[in-house]
């Protein structure tokens, strides 16, 4: 008999204090997550010293919301995961304070997730995992595709060389004056419009899986800066259709690549860009035609939460990882398997 | 009762456990290690070697700014996450006062300092021995604040290990009227943080949030853009 394994998830990694109960790493039983959004918009953009102030005001009442949710006292709980890396310093260490203080309290073992590890296994709160398979890490902070032959097993065989993809879509969105978060603008315009200004595709070397968007924006600065020189108007519409195409060609187009060199039985797309209709849209299509099974969360689990935490954390408790109570927020912290990871993590 | 005191503000870290009103253990070092790798092993170990267990605890006090931001923020993570966990009263004490609280037997106006970078501090003025606030605290230029003290009547005795890094700037403008603190004295201290949380009421946890005594930055620039340009 396997007892049921309930995981407190906690998420400080950026500009959303969040947290959840997962059941078994599959089910969730409460998400909670308070976005700062609106205390950003007015800088444009996350402001680190804010994020932190206001993780340490909500971190409390999330997390006793998150319990409350799922009617859940703390003793029903089995371990207590939570994002040790990467993202903003000042930000984690609330996150990482809060799950040692409260792990601490309630006698519970504590595990220091990955974050992007967390946003692969968001998908496993609406799809079980069919290894060997290929995950798409496509946010403002990453864009990565990731190996994995099994369970905390990763293997990165490529990452953007300079912005993000998200970071790009925010950039783009803020020369062409949408307002913050500029994704979902971009996006919506790129839907909308009719016309197309056309972008180069950046492939890299032809072996790579490895992604470059820093090119692109300053195509679009440029194409910008060419039209006011001219003293004509520029279409935004149209530019972020081509700029949306640009990136969505070649991200559908390596993903795909790599999932057939690789053999995979499943791709898994997660991150906040995947929520991008265009490249959704894109992906479905592609895997469709190859007939290779591919999944993307719903929105709430591709954005940053909690849940995604718990998920990886009650994969890795049931590898036997655990951390101490010298746990620090780590910025820089890089993806490794869990097996490597728990020969000196301990 | 039994009180666990937390401080990490600034680079020490002082962690202690008084029990009715008798120090049981207290630490205080300044390796300036990162809070965030010492503060729970810290309280981890303190109780341990006083062999209680977290449900022991009967209160908990934090020292809550100014300071370092993200020093003021582990530590108040730690203090408010145990407190509400633990269902215990918890009470925020200010790290001016702490090390005020050093002097606390001085007869006369006993004026802590923590630096705060490009000629300005935060400080505050407390009356020994009650230790009483005369001076609200704030972050100011070190200049005013010596304007205002020149003016004051009396020995002041500054406090903490800031105040000896300014001592030169603080004699010059206040001569024999300054007094500083020994350097065994300039460390915050968890028993001084327990005994003068006692005398507070304790704030619900969940609402526990720092005294920066500060905007930030970008804040700052934001109010600032949004007045327009000063005229
Ligand atoms: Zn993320």
């Amino acid at each position: 008999m396997t007892m049921d394994k309930y995981i407190l998830g906690i998420e400080t990694s950026c500009d959303e204090t969040a947290a959840s109960v997962v059941k078994n790493g599959t089910e969730i039983i409460s998400n909670v997550v308070a976005s700062q959004i609106d205390s950003h918009k007015r800088f444009g953009g996350v402001v680190p010293e804010v994020a932190s102030r206001h993780h340490v005001e909500r971190i409390t009442m999330v997390i006793e919301e998150a319990l409350s949710q799922a009617d859940m006292e703390p003793e029903e709980l089995t371990a207590v995961a939570v994002t040790e890396g990467p993202g903003l310093v000042g930000a984690l260490l609330i996150g990482v304070n809060a799950a040692k203080a409260f792990a601490f309290a309630n006698g519970l073992p504590l595990i220091g997730v990955h974050h992007i590890a967390g946003h692969i296994y968001a998908n496993r709160l609406v799809q079980e995992m069919d290894f060997p398979l290929l995950a798409l890490v496509i946010s403002g902070g990453h864009t990565e595709l990731i190996y994995m032959e099994s369970h905390g097993s990763f293997d990165v065989i490529g990452e953007t060389r300079d912005d993000a993809a998200g970071e790009a879509f925010d950039k783009v969105a803020r020369s062409l004056k949408l307002p913050y978060p500029g994704g979902p603008h971009v996006d919506r315009l790129a839907q909308e419009s009719r016309e197309t200004v056309q972008f180069p595709r950046v492939w890299l070397e032809t072996e790579s899986y490895d992604f470059s968007f820093s090119g692109l924006k300053s195509a679009v600065l440029n194409h910008l800066h060419n039209a006011a020189q001219r003293g004509e108007e520029a279409d935004p519409a149209a530019i972020a259709r081509g700029f949306q195409e640009s990136v969505v060609e070649v991200v559908t187009g390596k993903t795909v690549r790599a999932a057939e060199a690789y053999g995979v039985r499943q791709v898994i797309a997660a991150g906040g860009v995947a929520a991008n209709k265009g490249l959704r849209t894109s992906l479905q299509a592609a895997f469709a035609e190859k007939g290779i099974p591919f999944y993307i969360p719903p929105l709430p689990l591709c954005t940053d939460n909690a849940a995604m935490i718990a998920a990886a954390g009650t994969v890795m408790y049931e590898q036997g990882i655990r951390s101490t109570m010298a746990m620090n927020g780590r910025p820089g912290l890089i993806l490794q398997s869990w097996k490597e990871k728990s020969g000196f993590s301990v | 009762m039994t009180w666990l005191g937390i401080d990490t503000s600034n680079s020490p870290l002082a962690v202690g456990l008084v029990k009715d009103g008798v120090t049981l253990i207290e630490e205080t070092s300044n390796l300036k290690i990162n809070h965030s790798l010492t503060a729970m092993p810290a309280v981890e170990s303190l109780l341990h070697r006083a062999s209680l267990k977290p449900g022991d605890l009967t209160h908990i006090a934090v020292a809550q700014g100014p300071g370092s931001y993200t020093g003021v923020r582990i530590g108040m993570t730690i203090a408010k996450t145990l407190a509400w966990s633990l269902g215990l009263p918890l009470v925020p004490v200010s790290s001016l006062k702490i090390l005020a609280a050093n002097g606390r037997y001085f007869n006369g106006m006993i004026c802590p300092i923590i630096d705060a970078r490009r000629g300005t501090v935060y400080a505050g003025t407390f009356k020994g021995p009650s230790l009483l606030s005369a001076e609200p605290e704030a972050h100011q230029e070190l200049s005013d604040l010596l304007g205002r003290l020149e003016t004051a009547e009396g020995t002041i005795l500054f406090a903490g290990s800031d105040a000896s890094q300014h001592e030169e700037t603080i004699r010059n403008a206040l001569g024999d009227r300054a007094l500083f603190l020994g350097s065994h004295n300039r460390l915050p201290r968890a028993s001084e943080l327990i005994r003068l949380a006692m005398e507070e009421t304790p704030v619900n946890a969940h609402a526990a949030v720092p005294e920066y005594r500060r905007l930030a930055e970008a804040e700052a620039n934001y109010l600032k853009a949004r007045k327009g340009p000063a005229t």
